[in-house]
């Protein structure tokens, strides 16, 4: 699959040349990081020293760093491991938020964002003054669908006056911006290995140094008795690798936005019609969510497929269930528009010759359907 | 030959290098997300599980739509216990299980007492066996779910699992078995043993860590919560996206040990035999701890009498070894399996787990019977 085009890295990324060299060789040594033989403390040191370059991506401490079976668990055990009497979603959550949400068994609030996709934040104040204490607020710092970066500071200050606790699932905003947990506040903050270049399978949860947290897989004791099971040795020493290359790689931030602005001037520039989704708000520097009206987006990907081009009409969750995104729905947007969206998302191996081809391939169906019309 | 000799097969085992192999594509080229039904790279990458799914099922006669894959066997464990007492628990509130089981099984079941159902740890007898008839005791109608492991990862001795299926079958409660020790490695049929949930890790197997798999029978009455929600993967039963690369070396790692289970299940008892026997002639008071025959050969736990356990795994540098499961291994204090089967607590602490497996050598054993010998009288010698 040499010759495809990959846009979709939000749903994935290809591991990284590095990273895949840190994986063999940390396949290659036997020991269970839990024995104290040499073999087990060699494992133990591979996990450390994984842990350091993580925590440094967002600068925390490497003993706030819990590892986990990856982004979906990290969010689940922090919805149900906080000790909230009541939660805050936002509309726009991933659905590992949502779904472990309707199901912890207290009372969730949602909260709406503008059509821009930023969270509203005067009915976030409302929910905290309504809410049973402690409550915990999950809102994302980007969004997996269509980029936007949500004013996670000053949500934190919100809910520090209101004594809540705040978690953000970081998963897509890590690598491709500035993430800071001291000065964020945050209490919890939620990442993936496997969307910034690391091997799949693999979470963290970054904890405040205050912040509490019930295990949810509970055995022989590893991470601080906050995740047990033999940790991923391999997979933590990938994923240290990546996070220290996507800390490295945040300095390309500006040319990724370059090229996508690029990418969307020219599609503006074929077409009037065309809605580039959260375009109003600040975004990440590689996401593109780019609705073709009246063109379903299951037609279209299947277009750009035949064209040799990989991309979604949504989260890669959602994209095996025929529904609207409901990312979309909370904007504001009719199902209609929602569900003529495709997005495009661009990581470090991206080359302006994809937004080419992509460019010429969204022209092709354009100009086929709008003759047809 | 490599030194440190790796003799800890229990606390995890060394990747095949078949296995490594097939692993490899994943973490390159073939990177797509297997939920990803829109374009090829998701296509490539979900089929790939499929047919590990299968490879994993074959070995216990099981569906491939009956394994859910996670990220390894404590994660499977915590699942079926918390997600079988869930759904069923208001109905049937009671849980049995094993004083000797892995950790991670008694918390999960400790966790389940807590919000108030009630626990049975049934006790076993100095060979490490459960008692039958005890068991049958114990199991009602009012028994949601019993969990009992095939093969115990301290002294690895077998469980009766058919007798228990039957057992466990004629009073309507589920069995789950932990099987991180036994599968791929003793003969598992979850039919014939009337097993409806097994946890199974692929460390253990000469996979990878960070996967396992869960055996749930099909059906509405093998029903649990799951514990993470998301996007839906796994049937529903297990959010999060699948590490295909992981996946595919699970299912190679069962495949691989299925087809050379018979073989290597010779080839082990013969080395454990000719080490204890050689070991025994030097060092006439030792005590193999455990159920001598029915045990799984790759286990070897001794008692040393007279010894320290900890200052002799420390006078043996050239030996991986432990004094008991791994995860126990950085806390002190005496065993709570060697306690549970009435090894006194002098014994307990002079106990060695010798762990071997497909890449162990006679030759390794040799040198390691040679150096515990050393050790051994270095230390002052067994006392009876």
């Amino acid at each position: 699959m040499k010759n495809k085009v990959y846009l979709d890295y939000n749903a994935t990324s290809p591991i990284r040349p590095s990273v895949i060299e840190a994986v063999t060789t940390a396949m290659s040594v036997v020991g269970n990081p839990s024995s104290v033989h040499a073999a087990g403390r060699s494992a133990k040191a591979t996990i450390e020293e994984a842990r350091s370059k993580v925590a440094a991506l967002v600068g925390s401490r490497p003993r706030d760093v819990m590892f986990c079976g990856g982004g979906t668990e990290a969010n689940n055990t922090v919805i149900n491991g906080a000790g909230a009497s009541s939660l805050i979603v936002s509309g726009i959550e991933h659905d590992s938020v949502l779904a472990a949400a309707k199901v912890a068994g207290i009372p969730v609030y949602t909260v709406q964002t503008n059509v821009d996709g930023i969270v509203d934040l005067g009915q976030l104040e409302a929910l905290l003054k309504e809410a049973p204490e402690p409550a915990l607020v999950s809102v994302m710092m980007a969004n997996n669908e269509m980029g936007v970066i949500q004013p996670v500071h000053k949500i934190r200050n919100l809910t520090k006056s209101y004594n809540a606790r705040f978690h953000t699932d970081a998963i897509q905003a890590a690598g491709k911006i500035n993430i800071d947990m001291p000065s964020l506040g945050a209490d919890y903050l939620t990442l993936s290995s496997h969307k910034i270049g690391g091997p799949q399978g693999l979470g963290v949860v970054i904890l405040a140094p205050t912040a509490p947290l019930k295990p949810l897989v509970v055995g022989g004791g590893q991470e601080l008795g906050r995740r047990s099971g033999t940790e991923n040795v391999a997979g933590i020493a990938g994923f240290g690798v990546a996070a220290y290359e996507a800390l490295v790689g945040l300095a390309g931030a500006k040319a990724m936005s370059d090229m996508r602005d690029d990418l969307e001037q020219r599609i503006r520039a074929i077409s009037n019609e065309a809605v580039i989704v959260g375009e109003g708000a600040k975004r990440l520097p590689n996401t593109s969510c780019i609705a073709m009206p009246g063109v379903k987006g299951e037609t279209q990907v299947m277009h750009f497929d035949l064209a040799g081009i990989c991309l979604s009409s949504g989260s890669a969750c959602s994209s095996g269930k025929v529904k609207v995104s409901h990312v979309l729905s909370s904007m504001g947007y009719t199902d209609e528009l929602a569900e003529s969206s495709i997005r495009v998302s661009l990581g470090y191996d991206s080359k302006p010759s994809d937004v080419d081809a992509f460019v010429a391939a969204w022209k092709a169906l354009y100009e086929r359907v709008s003759k047809k019309a | 030959m490599k030194q440190p000799v790796y003799l800890d097969y229990q606390a995890t085992t060394p990747l095949d290098k078949r296995v490594l192999d097939e692993m490899m594509p994943f973490f390159s080229e073939k990177f797509g997300n297997p939920h990803s039904s829109t374009h090829a790279f998701g296509w490539e990458t979900d089929a790939a599980i499929d047919v590990a799914r299968e490879k994993v099922a074959n070995v216990i006669s099981a569906q491939p739509e009956e394994i859910i894959f996670l990220s390894g066997a404590t994660e499977a464990n915590n699942l079926v216990i918390k997600g079988v007492m869930d759904v069923w628990g208001k109905k049937k509130p009671h849980l049995v299980t094993v004083a000797t089981e892995h950790k991670c099984v008694l918390e999960a079941a400790y966790y389940c007492q807590r919000l108030g159902y009630n626990l049975t740890v049934l006790p076993v007898n100095t060979e490490g066996m459960i008692d039958l008839e005890q068991l049958e005791k114990v199991v009602t109608e009012q028994t949601a779910l019993v969990s009992i492991m095939a093969v115990n990862n301290e002294i690895g001795v077998i469980q009766p699992m058919k007798d228990i299926g039957k057992i466990v079958k004629a009073a309507g409660a589920l069995l789950h078995t932990d099987a991180a020790q036994a599968y791929g490695k003793i003969g598992l049929d979850v039919d014939d043993m009337a097993i409806d949930f097994m946890s199974i890790s692929g460390h253990k197997v000469y996979g990878p860590k960070g996967v396992g798999a869960l055996y749930k029978r099909a059906g509405r009455h093998t029903a649990l919560t799951p514990q993470m929600s998301g996007g839906g993967q796994e049937r529903g039963l297990r959010s999060g996206t699948q590490a295909p690369a992981l996946v595919v070396g699970l299912g190679v790692a069962a495949e691989i040990s299925h087809s050379e289970m018979g073989q290597e299940q010779g080839r082990l008892a013969k080395m454990a035999d000719r080490f204890v026997s050689k070991l025994s002639k030097d060092l006439p008071g030792l005590v193999l701890n455990g159920s001598g025959k029915k045990r799984w050969s790759g286990n070897i736990n001794l008692s040393f009498p007279g010894i320290d356990g900890d200052l002799l795994v420390s006078s043996v540098r050239n030996l991986a070894v432990s004094s008991g499961a791994a995860c126990a291994s950085a806390v002190s204090g005496p065993s709570y399996v060697l306690e549970a089967i009435g090894v006194s607590e002098t014994n307990a602490k002079s106990s060695l787990r010798i762990g071997i497996g497909r890449f162990t050598t006679d030759e390794e054993l040799d040198f390691a019977a040679d150096e515990l010998v050393t050790a051994i009288n270095a230390l002052g010698g067994l006392k009876a």
